[in-house]
């Protein structure tokens, strides 16, 4: 072997960030010692962020399987039949320390890496989402990371000309010194068009595409790992900044050359680059690759074997050319003017060999960089404080003034409208957005079906913290009623898990009990796991963050016309509360965070059942043409809901007057968070059809109200409790967010 | 007595870091026949007039808000240009 | 009438090109088809439709490098011919960088992308965009721009004004101009505008996003049907 570089020891080893055992077992298995490319190779392969060696043995408890699921967990996204011979094919992702270091070109490389994912299995990205978290609003760096992800977001997906319909984003004190950042990503694809990510055939030609390769986010896989400290200032070089521009040009040509037959494998370049894409590639087809690092296109001169092999510069691709087809490849990238380089084969010895400088400058086999790196059985404990107790609205003291209190909360950061934020994102574009951001749901119509879908991203960090498998079961409890509300079924979800240091007792609990309580629920549901990422290490200086597994779900309405938005529509409409009683609790509630600066507490109990029977009545409701509107609730409670189903997307608005029963307390009754809850507005006429309906789903109905006037009026327990303005509500609805954001 | 001095400060994205800008630039460039462009980097020129007692001092100002505020060092390198004060008062 | 045949310049960069094309076709019944930047020739079809997006990825300026592209030379050529050009929204940068349209478009005062709802009032009706409209009518579109507040020195503004040749300004339903009803900060209101001869113009809001109700408005069908017209006459 040359390459004339010194041989690293253990030392080097651990500043790659192995450990000491990982290190004497990768001795073990090469029986030698690896140079400083293998060393880095495999540093980098063995992280958290690529091996996922913490959280594999939690993660294989999702349910993955279901007869739409073309494509489960483990290639570039999942893929789901939706009818009419197509595939929904989607992921969600994060991008959290990229963020935090620069949030523009943090959380908008981490939209570029989502679309690379989905397109790289041929489906044509079709709408985008994106799961937010920052620190409170009222610490100028907290807003100025939000103002920069969010502009950082937008351009890409606006320059890429993929709608953003939808979302979330929240806002907790945790979060100052780790924001998160959570990119979704759906695309379509004919079924029988799908490519994966594999390399099996000897003798095929491996390209790299798309951008040229530069120092750019060296180490970040490694980076991504490790816990914040003020280290984290002598690594701001590693950050990529993406080209949006670029990427459009890569995504028309990648999905040009995959309508022919001349790709055997295509992989996004991401993490760990050239090293992480081709191991996995080749490891999944049981083959090996003999890459030539002095063909990949540079955009700096003497980079090292090592940083070639490691480097993160965006917009890049590896292809898989089927011997013989590479001219065809080159045409298609030439056309759209992107650089276009063979840089290795495919070959049938299962290692990863690197030839550098005109020799070999490393190889490993290609199954220990990926299928056999390390997994750990990390040690777990739950919390002393755990299980937390109840809130009750009797201990708290009722708001002296009910309309202030409906003011302050609906103004509050957590839930004012979203407006701010999404009207910097491009959501129309593609002219299929049928139901536009600020609703239970985005959706997207296929043109010349008359399919839609629709797709929501959920998930409370508050709820999770205080009990993990509760807050779990609630994510996609909440996702799934989201997607019920506007009508549609769901056919799949995905996932991202933002956790701390996994290396700590309490974290791994907080981990296992997520994905028991999400499992638990996609169980319920019938709706299976097709991908997602876990994101660990959220801490710095030791301060971790509120476990957020972050649930995104897609439906499937079989037919657009009966999509139901959250808006009620006209004057005279009845007002009916769908769901069982909600118990007097205000655990984990937003009203325990907004009035008493209180994040503990029991969050609801999920009730599975309840749930399912609900999702089956909100659909037939829609399918039936009998709901008009259709909000479910969640947090905030009623009155929350209650506000946002007074303002239409296109800017009118029409008042409720609403009268709730006496069974619990009136701050339960107003912000009481309880699960498995929606408010329905029917025209009179069909208030018997939606009462039959619900009988027939065992859902219990009231009516509660009725649609119009000027303003918000809302009984409680025979008292008149809010009675509110139009006007007031929206000033503190509408433009709570942008004032806090922009002060 | 205090003056004002006119300082420049020249933002530009460190070498190693890409430019997409400057890169489209010099592709277009390149499309519309204009031959010998090797490279294209975009950066900022921002002017200030700045007030203060020396030039000296005004310099110092300059450099702390554009290592501060107008460059960002995760991606950016700054020059600082003070010229000689313009008006005295 | 026979049905004309749009042209549709794509660039590298261009995202609103398959919006114009389903528009033109299957809502105001035309011919169209797209034509690619490096494209030397435009024969064949009666007008072109320059689409929204990124061309070149707005880099330099918005519209600054599509105007080295080969299809802006027969583009011109179209617009000296007096048939009809027109431009939405990134359209509407390149013509004016091309020297087709007046003015400049600077970043919207928020310096932030504003995508929702906007209404324009019809200022005249001798332009591509506005011929099926009545002076005065106002139609609610969407926008999605971070570069449309139109920008022109105070004596161009006012040779542009007394021409005419302001087709839309942004304002509020019953017409008023209202500071809240200009989303960008353009001087005069002003979203749209054509040249003198009137065949070649332009606006920032998407008509190719308003064409039924599922998509929450359908204000662009009134556009779509002055194309129509227009080309006819």
């Amino acid at each position: 072997m040359s390459g004339g570089e010194s041989v690293p020891g253990l030392e080097e080893a651990l500043a790659a960030g192995l450990t000491e055992a990982e290190y004497g077992e990768i001795r073990k298995r090469l029986g030698r010692t690896p140079n400083v490319n293998e060393l880095a190779m495999l540093s980098a392969m063995w992280s958290e962020h690529c091996s996922y060696k913490s959280s594999k043995r939690i993660l294989a408890g999702f349910p993955t399987e279901g007869p739409q699921v073309l494509q489960g967990p483990g290639e570039n996204a999942g893929a789901v039949a939706i009818g009419r011979g197509l595939a929904a094919v989607f992921k969600v992702e994060s991008h959290n320390h990229p963020t935090f270091i620069e949030p523009y070109q943090g959380a908008a490389t981490g939209v570029g890496g989502i679309l690379r994912d989905v397109f790289t299995m041929g489906a044509r990205p079709v709408a985008l989402m994106n799961a937010l978290r920052f620190g409170p609003l009222d610490i100028p760096k907290n807003r100025a990371l939000l103002s920069g992800a969010v502009a950082g977001i937008a351009n890409y997906g606006n320059s890429m000309g993929i709608p953003t319909v939808g979302g979330e984003v929240a806002f907790e004190t945790c979060h100052s010194l780790n924001p998160l950042v959570n990119a979704f990503a759906l695309g379509v694809a004919p079924v029988d068009r799908i490519f994966l990510a594999r390399a099996d055939h000897p003798g095929d030609t491996v390209f790299c595409v798309g951008a040229k390769t530069g120092r750019d986010g060296i180490h970040g896989a490694s980076m991504a790992s490790a816990e914040f400290d003020e280290a984290a200032e002598a690594k701001l070089p590693t950050v990529q900044v993406g080209d949006p521009f670029l990427e459009k040009l890569l995504m028309e040509a990648c999905l040009e050359l995959m309508r022919g037959d001349a790709l055997a494998g295509v992989q996004d370049m991401g993490a760990a680059g050239l090293t992480c894409s081709s191991a996995e590639m080749a490891s999944r087809g049981g083959a090996g690759i003999l890459m030539d690092l002095d063909r990949v296109p540079q955009r700096e001169t003497g980079m090292a074997a090592w940083e070639l092999l490691l480097s993160e510069s965006q917009e890049r691709m590896l292809l898989v050319v089927r011997v013989g087809r590479e001219r065809e490849v080159e045409r298609v990238f030439e056309r759209w003017d992107l650089d276009a380089a063979a840089v290795g084969r495919i070959t049938g010895d299962g290692l990863l060999r690197v030839r550098h400088g005109g020799g070999e400058v490393g190889a490993v086999p290609c199954r220990l960089l990926t299928d056999e790196a390390p997994v750990y059985e990390r040690p777990r404990a739950a919390p002393e404080s755990f299980p937390e107790p109840e809130v009750r609205a009797g201990e708290l003291g009722e708001p002296a003034d009910w309309n202030r209190a409906v003011l302050r909360l609906v103004g509050s950061p957590g839930l004012a409208s979203r407006r701010h934020i999404y009207e910097q994102y491009d959501h129309m574009v593609r002219s299929d957005t049928i139901a536009r951001p600020g609703g239970d749901a985005g959706v997207v119509r296929i043109k010349g079906t008359p399919l839609g879908l629709a797709m929501t991203l959920d998930g409370n960090g508050r709820y999770s913290l205080r009990d993990p498998r509760r807050g779990g079961a609630l994510a996609v409890s909440e996702a799934c009623r989201n997607l019920a509300a506007v009508g549609a079924t769901p056919v799949g979800a995905t996932n991202c898990l933002n956790f701390g240091n996994p290396e700590k007792p309490e974290v791994m609990w907080q981990l296992a009990e997520s994905v028991r309580g999400m499992t638990e629920a996609l169980g319920a549901f019938g709706v299976p796991i097709t991908g997602g990422n876990v994101s660990l290490y959220n801490e710095t200086d030791g301060e971790g963050i509120f476990p957020t597994p972050v649930v995104g779900v897609v439906g499937v309405l079989d037919d657009v016309s009966t999509l139901v938005r959250q808006h009620f529509v006209e004057e005279g409409d009845l007002v009916f509360l769908l769901g069982p009683d909600a118990d007097d609790a205000l655990g984990a509630s937003e009203y325990l965070k907004v009035f008493h600066g209180r994040t503990d507490g029991r969050p609801p109990a999920p009730g599975l059942d309840a749930e399912l029977r609900l999702h089956a009545a909100l659909r037939s409701l829609a399918a039936a043409g009998i709901s008009r509107s259709a909000k479910d609730l969640s947090e905030g409670g009623l009155a929350q809901a209650a506000v946002e189903s007074l303002f239409a997307p296109d800017g009118s608005c029409i008042g409720a007057s609403l009268a709730l029963g006496d069974s619990v307390p009136a701050t339960t009754a107003l912000f009481g968070e309880a699960s498995a809850r929606a408010l329905v507005s029917v025209r009179p006429a069909r208030a018997d059809a939606l009462a039959a309906v619900a009988e027939r789903h065992r859902v219990p109905a009231r009516r509660v109200g009725r649609v119009g006037g000027e303003s918000l009026r809302i009984r409680v327990n025979g008292d008149e409790a809010v009675g509110l303005s139009l006007d007031r509500v929206a000033d503190s609805f509408l433009h709570g967010l942008a004032r806090a954001a922009r002060a | 007595m205090s003056s004002s001095f006119g300082a420049q400060v020249l933002v530009r994205l460190r070498p190693s870091i890409y430019d997409p800008q400057g890169e489209a630039i010099r592709r277009s460039l390149a499309s519309a026949g204009v031959e010998g462009i090797e490279s294209v980097r975009q950066g900022k020129l921002i002017e200030l007039e700045v007030r203060a007692d020396s030039a000296e001092e005004a310099e110092a100002r300059v450099r702390e808000i554009a290592a501060r505020v107008l460059a960002n060092p995760v991606l950016e390198d700054h020059v600082v240009e003070v010229g000689p004060d313009s008006v005295a008062s | 009438m026979a049905r004309r045949r749009f042209a549709i310049p794509v660039f590298p960069g261009t995202n609103c090109e398959e919006d114009v094309l389903h528009a033109l076709r299957a809502v105001a019944g035309q011919e169209a088809e797209l034509v690619w930047h490096q494209e030397r020739s435009l024969a064949g079809f009666d007008a072109a439709v320059i689409p929204g997006g990124f061309a070149h990825g707005d880099y330099l300026r918005a519209g600054a490098l599509a105007r080295f592209s080969p299809v802006m030379e027969p583009l011109a050529a179209m617009a000296e011919s007096g048939r009809l050009v027109v431009g939405i929204c990134n359209g509407f940068q390149i013509l004016q960088e091309a020297g087709l349209l007046p003015g400049a478009m600077q970043r919207n005062r928020s310096l932030a992308y504003v995508c929702r709802d906007v209404w324009v009032r019809t200022e005249e009706t001798g332009s591509p965009f506005t011929a099926a409209l009545t002076p005065g009518e106002t139609i609610r579109l969407p926008v999605g721009h971070a570069e449309g507040n139109f920008h022109l020195p105070d004596r161009d503004l006012e040779r542009l004004e007394a021409a005419g040749q302001v087709i839309f300004r942004y304002s509020e339903p019953d017409g008023s101009l209202t500071e809240a009803a200009n989303p960008n900060g353009s001087r005069h209101h002003i979203a749209g505008v054509r040249n003198r001869r009137g065949n070649v113009a332009a606006l920032m809001p998407h008509p190719d996003r308003a064409w039924e109700p599922a998509l929450g408005g359908t204000g662009g069908l009134r556009l779509f049907e002055s194309l129509v017209r227009w080309s006819e006459s």
